[in-house]
């Protein structure tokens, strides 16, 4: 019975991104709502996405530092530093931000809609909620998320240098000349592919659990701690099998 | 008293819906099967019903928000619950909702919640708009107000700028969900008095949602009582009224005697020992005189009061209809 419920529930959910697609098709794409969504999904995301990947960068280069002096490789830090924040910490921050700031306040905001019947008026006033509420912010999110991403990158990468050059009195060039050495760009471009994915899958889930949100205020609650847990199992899922469909597909460097 | 008929031209307008073997579940517990009613045209219906025996999944149901398990929703020869997705959304159009809490958009003030569905749905200029949308708001007394967010005002004030909103685009239907619930008595004699003048000015097929038995016994040409799962009973008014259907009337009449329960409705056994301990039904009260119109011209469903009675040979209540005992002279 339990099991059922599980597939039921994934079922409902895939037709519901199905649905979805087919609002994101519909003309005309509402450009106010998207607007304002992305606002907003950026308002709540920036802030905390930069304070998280400072510390991130300056973690990699920390416990870099006294690896590379050791072995003598003082020069590939910055290699290691860039490798570690595009590939893997710029898209799990995206994630975790997108999934912890958006997908919680769009999941409460349409869960509280549906719960005072907002939903409900809309659909009698003959307005498709999936094209007017879930397609724009989808695609707010997956804007959101893609610039997300590059700023994760940037503020991760800047950070690591601060702390290899400022702190731990490393050379400025070699940081910078070895940013070439392990990454390339299909890198870069691998991790923007991943936030677009997760921020899409982190509106989609958002938007199924508020829509389908029940129980008053209470319900309200339980589908926005619901809607973040699953986005998190799902977008570390969706970043392991990117990666390792990545690694199958393009050659890397030094091996 | 006042005419029948006014010339004869009179047309029956408003949409009619006919329910036919309804049956609606949820997780295999059945809420009511084979729900068969029809409202008519025009006229104004309550559906009661003690709490929780689904009167508002009905209402949805009704509306294509949920889809039944069996049967069908027949309106202007289309049956809703078999339609595509984009008919579905064209019929809606003639349905005008008043959801519980008025269901008001948080983020727009009043005035657009009520434009809302104009600007949607037609192409009119801006000017049009404002003339229609404070036309509708100062029918439900709501002018002043317009720039307000549903958050700051009462209730009341929502479930009325609700109505407005569900008025905009002139539906044929219209359905409330529990309009008197958590107003106080004067507000809901003043909403029930708007309902019977809006279907007198509008001729549009009303269905009002309530267990208020003050207004189901006042405002209404027409009477259906959900309960235990099944449509109890739906006719006329005086029907109901004048029922010794121990359900119908012990719920009418807000009693304690009868098949309804506290928590379910009562066991064999409790009834046997309710009828062996002699339990005596206080005869049925007078049946009062319904709302009219505040214009005090009659509505196109209106029926004159004691005619049902009279033509089906029930003699109703002592006291009935006040004093205007025009059927029952006859």
């Amino acid at each position: 019975m339990r099991v059922a419920s599980g597939v039921a529930q994934a079922g409902t959910f895939f037709a519901f991104c199905l649905d979805a697609l087919r609002g994101l098709g519909r003309r005309p794409f509402q450009v106010r709502e998207f607007i304002q969504q992305a606002w907003f999904i950026s308002s709540v995301s920036i802030l905390p996405a930069a304070l998280v990947s400072i510390p991130f960068g300056a973690v990699i280069a920390l416990q870099l530092g006294s690896l590379v002096r050791q072995l003598g490789a003082q020069s590939f830090t910055g290699a290691a530093s860039v490798l570690a924040v595009v590939r893997e910490a710029g898209p799990i921050v995206t994630a975790l931000i997108i999934a912890g700031a958006g997908g919680s306040a769009i999941c409460a905001d349409l869960g509280s809609r549906k719960i005072r019947e907002e939903l409900d008026a809309m659909e009698v006033l003959g307005i498709d909620p999936m094209h007017r509420l879930v397609a724009p912010r989808v695609v707010a999110s997956m804007l959101v998320a893609v610039l997300l991403n590059g700023l994760v990158s940037v503020v991760g990468v800047s950070g690591g240098y601060f702390f290899n050059v400022v702190m731990q009195g490393g050379t400025p060039g070699a940081y910078l000349a070895s940013f070439q050495a392990l990454g390339q760009l299909p890198d870069l471009v691998v991790g923007e592919i991943k936030a677009l994915l997760f921020g899409a899958a982190a509106a989609l889930v958002a938007s199924y659990k508020g829509m389908t949100a029940r129980g008053g205020p209470k319900g309200v609650g339980d589908a926005v701690n619901q809607s973040v847990v699953i986005t998190f199992m799902l977008l570390f899922a969706l970043n392991f099998v990117i990666t390792a469909v990545y690694f199958q597909v393009v050659p890397q460097k030094g091996t | 008293m006042y005419p029948t008929t006014d010339g004869g031209q009179e047309e029956p307008v408003g949409v009619e819906v006919r329910v036919e073997g309804l049956t609606k579940s949820f997780g295999g517990q059945p809420v009511w099967r084979d729900v068969t009613l029809t409202l008519p045209a025009g006229e104004i219906s309550v559906l009661l019903g003690p709490s929780g025996t689904g009167k508002s999944v009905f209402l949805k149901t009704l509306v294509g928000l949920l889809k039944p398990d069996r049967g069908s929703i027949m309106i202007e020869g289309q049956d809703l619950p078999r339609l595509s997705e984009r008919a579905l959304y064209e019929v809606r159009k003639l349905f005008g909702v008043l959801f519980q809490d008025g269901a008001l958009f948080g983020s727009m003030n009043l005035f657009d919640n009520v434009a809302f569905p104009l600007r949607e749905h037609t192409r009119k200029p801006e000017s049009e708009v404002r003339r229609i949308v404070y036309e509708k708001l100062e029918m439900v007394g709501l002018v002043g107000a317009e720039h307000k967010l549903p958050g700051e005002i009462s209730g009341g004030m929502r479930k009325r700028a609700g109505l407005a909103r569900a008025l905009v685009l002139d539906p044929e239907i219209i359905l409330f969900d529990e309009p008197d619930s958590g107003l106080d008595p004067v507000r809901t004699a003043y909403l029930n008095q708007l309902i019977v003048d809006l279907n007198q000015q509008t001729d549009a097929t009303f269905l009002i949602v309530t267990h208020d038995i003050n207004t189901a016994r006042t405002v209404p040409d027409n009477i259906g009582l959900i309960y235990h799962g099944h449509l109890a009973m739906f006719g006329p008014r005086e029907m109901l009224l004048s029922s010794t259907e121990p359900v119908v009337r012990q719920f009418l009449n807000a009693q304690r005697v009868g098949p309804i329960g506290m928590a379910e409705e009562k066991d064999a056994d409790e009834l046997q020992a309710e009828a062996a301990a002699g339990v005596e039904l206080p005869p049925l009260p007078p049946i009062p005189p319904q709302l009219r119109p505040s214009n005090g011209r009659r509505r196109r469903g209106e029926r004159v009061a004691g005619q049902w009675c009279w033509r089906n040979g029930v003699t109703p209540p002592p006291g009935s209809f006040g004093d205007e005992v025009v059927g029952v002279r006859r």
